[in-house]
């Protein structure tokens, strides 16, 4: 409550009062809008106000806004076409309207005010002790690894499978085709997929096979070519190493999947791994590889997408399957870590589900009260 | 019948066609469309990037710092398009390692800038859709409700990767996958009529727009 006053305060010192028109800074934000309130005019003819914005006092006023109603008493300055950033000094003019829009009288003029950025979003809140349990079970979780506890991951069928894929390739001497899809870097997916490949790319060099790792992104082009690089390095085989093995197709979701179909006929991969973000081409990807008979493993985290992986893949790793098989495959101390840390964070959201609802479900017939569902809004943040 | 007189109708006609030659099996007319649509879309792509960022967001902020005196402006240009311009050192072996910064700063970014909004939307947004609020046992969506809270909980059961499946935990994982095969069986269903509808959006570019047979 005290913080709740404190912040309050600091509210009402921070706005700029003049001439009946207020500005105020709006919270939790970067400093891209600002509230400007006023009292209402007394004029009956009136309709609504003209919203005057000054960013520049030798630029004079622009019309900002109309508001449509006259009981209306503050409005809200976030608008893409006339953008405002933290630091920049605006002043407001209102004036009332007639139905005609004829400005009837001035309401008042705001003094100078500065937008400015807020250090904490506290609508985040949540979130922020959200990241830090994870976090911090994390952390815990490495800091368990290194005195010596090992961790057990359950058997996930898809990744057994890595091993003698990669080595009927070998056995067949045809390359191992590597799709890790239509994502950026920013993709989860796609982050996921980078590092499973690191160890697919070693297994293959360990067995002087070929990997192709076509790609549609050039940033993940340049981190996929690293990585392969990385792994033959690491397999004692740099001089096996073939940049051509990595190689930018297209950035034309289509155009990828016409040049990758090519590659599977013309090269006829023995092993086609399909890791990462997919959407509409996952299907026509892994139709065309079924019908060269390549054994193939599919991973995604795109839920429409998977039932075609599903249907036509040998093996399919389902979303966090997905994020799973780097600690899986690698088995380095940290990334068992994480699984170990998600797990442990999958079991605190199952109890907060159940018991939540089990509360909502005593409250309909037992206390009946709306305190639950102010608790959970409260927690989520939710209107 | 009334065959399109426009060249580029008889253009798209023709590559949709190559393209679907595909479907009996590889051969030079599938090979040809395949790489005038990965070279149109790669010099597409191109000429977008030099455009609409290497212009507007490179190109002219350094002019206009340059020209305008504004050095902390132009630093704040030039440092980014600097560390982009260390991926061109791949091109060179002995330096080719400066590529791995800008490679790192991206890697760093992503992850952390997807913190924040996977919680929110993955854990947050879901977690709240799915608890029970406000149980009617008269109203069948509210048994609709109980239902996905079964489904959710069993669901997650099947991805604990650190539990051994077996006992309670193999047999709710269980039921968690029968509940993602059914998901996945609507969800097929959907897409395959969206899918469909596609085909005969092209079917119909064929026979209206090329060959004049629909009206």
């Amino acid at each position: 409550m005290k913080i709740l006053t404190i912040s309050f305060a600091l509210l009402l010192s921070f706005s700029a009062v003049s001439g009946g028109v207020s500005v105020e800074d709006f919270p939790n934000d970067d400093g891209s809008s600002l509230i400007v309130r006023w009292n209402s005019t007394v004029n009956t003819e009136a309709a609504g106000y003209y919203v005057y914005r000054q960013d520049n006092p030798e630029d004079g006023y622009f019309l900002l806004s109309r508001i449509a109603s006259p009981a209306e008493t503050l409005f809200v300055d976030y608008d893409p076409r006339y953008p405002l950033s933290a630091g920049m000094n605006v002043s407001y003019k209102i004036v009332a309207i007639s139905h005609e829009e004829e400005e009837l009288e001035i309401l008042g003029e705001s003094s100078v005010f500065s937008s400015s950025a807020s250090f904490f979003n506290g609508t985040k809140t949540n979130t922020f002790f959200a990241t830090v349990i994870a976090f911090g079970l994390i952390l815990y979780f490495i800091n368990t690894i290194k005195k010596g506890k090992s961790l057990f991951i359950r058997k996930i069928a898809g990744l057994d499978a890595l091993d003698e894929a990669v080595g009927r390739a070998t056995e067949m001497g045809r390359p191992v085709l590597y799709v890790t899809g239509l994502g950026y870097m920013e993709d989860i997916a796609t982050v996921a997929s980078v590092n499973i490949l690191g160890p697919v790319a070693k297994k293959v060099a360990e067995y002087e096979s070929t990997i192709l790792v076509p790609n549609f992104d050039p940033i993940v082009y340049t981190v996929t070519s690293e990585v392969v690089k990385e792994a033959y390095l690491e397999a004692g085989r740099p001089d096996a190493y073939n940049p051509d093995q990595v190689f930018f197709i297209s950035e034309h979701q289509f155009a990828y999947v016409a040049a990758v179909n090519g590659i599977m006929l013309r090269e006829k991969p023995a092993t086609n791994l399909f890791l990462g973000m997919f959407y509409a081409e996952s299907l026509l990807l892994a139709e065309t590889g079924n019908q060269t008979g390549a054994i193939q493993i599919a991973g995604t985290d795109a839920v429409t997408q998977l039932p075609f992986f599903v249907t036509s893949c040998d093996y399919t790793l389902i979303g966090e399957e997905l994020y799973a098989a780097s600690a899986y495959l690698s088995r380095d101390p940290v990334l068992c870590a994480t699984i170990k840390a998600q797990d442990i964070e999958k079991g605190l959201l199952m109890i907060l589900l159940v018991s939540l609802s089990i509360l909502s479900i005593l409250n309909v017939f037992f206390f009946k009260s709306d305190i639950v569902w102010r608790l959970i809004s409260a927690f989520f943040r939710v209107e | 019948m009334q065959l399109s007189t426009s060249i580029w109708v008889w253009i798209a006609a023709f590559l949709t066609l190559t393209i679907y030659s595909f479907l009996y099996k590889d051969n030079p007319l599938y090979r040809f469309a395949e790489h005038v649509f990965v070279g149109a879309s790669v010099g597409w792509s191109i000429a977008i990037v030099w455009h609409m960022t290497a212009i507007p967001y490179i190109g002219i902020p350094l002019r206009d710092a340059f020209v305008q005196r504004n050095w902390p402006g132009l630093i704040y240009v030039a440092i980014p398009t600097l560390l982009g311009c260390l991926y061109f050192f791949r091109f060179f072996p002995k330096q080719s390692w400066l590529a791995r910064w800008p490679i790192a700063l991206m890697m760093g970014y992503y992850c952390g800038i997807s913190i924040s909004p996977s919680i929110e939307t993955n854990i947050f947004t879901q977690v709240q859709g799915t608890i029970l609020t406000g149980f009617n046992p008269t109203s069948l969506s509210s048994w609709w409700a109980l239902l996905l809270l079964i489904g959710v909980v069993s669901t997650l059961f099947y991805f604990f990767f650190s539990l051994k499946h077996e006992g309670i935990v193999g047999k709710t994982s269980r039921l968690g996958i029968w509940f993602v095969m059914i998901a996945f069986g609507a969800s097929f269903g959907y897409t395959v009529m969206a899918r469909v509808s596609l085909l005969i959006g092209r079917i119909q570019f064929l026979l209206h727009d090329w060959l004049g047979i629909l009206k």
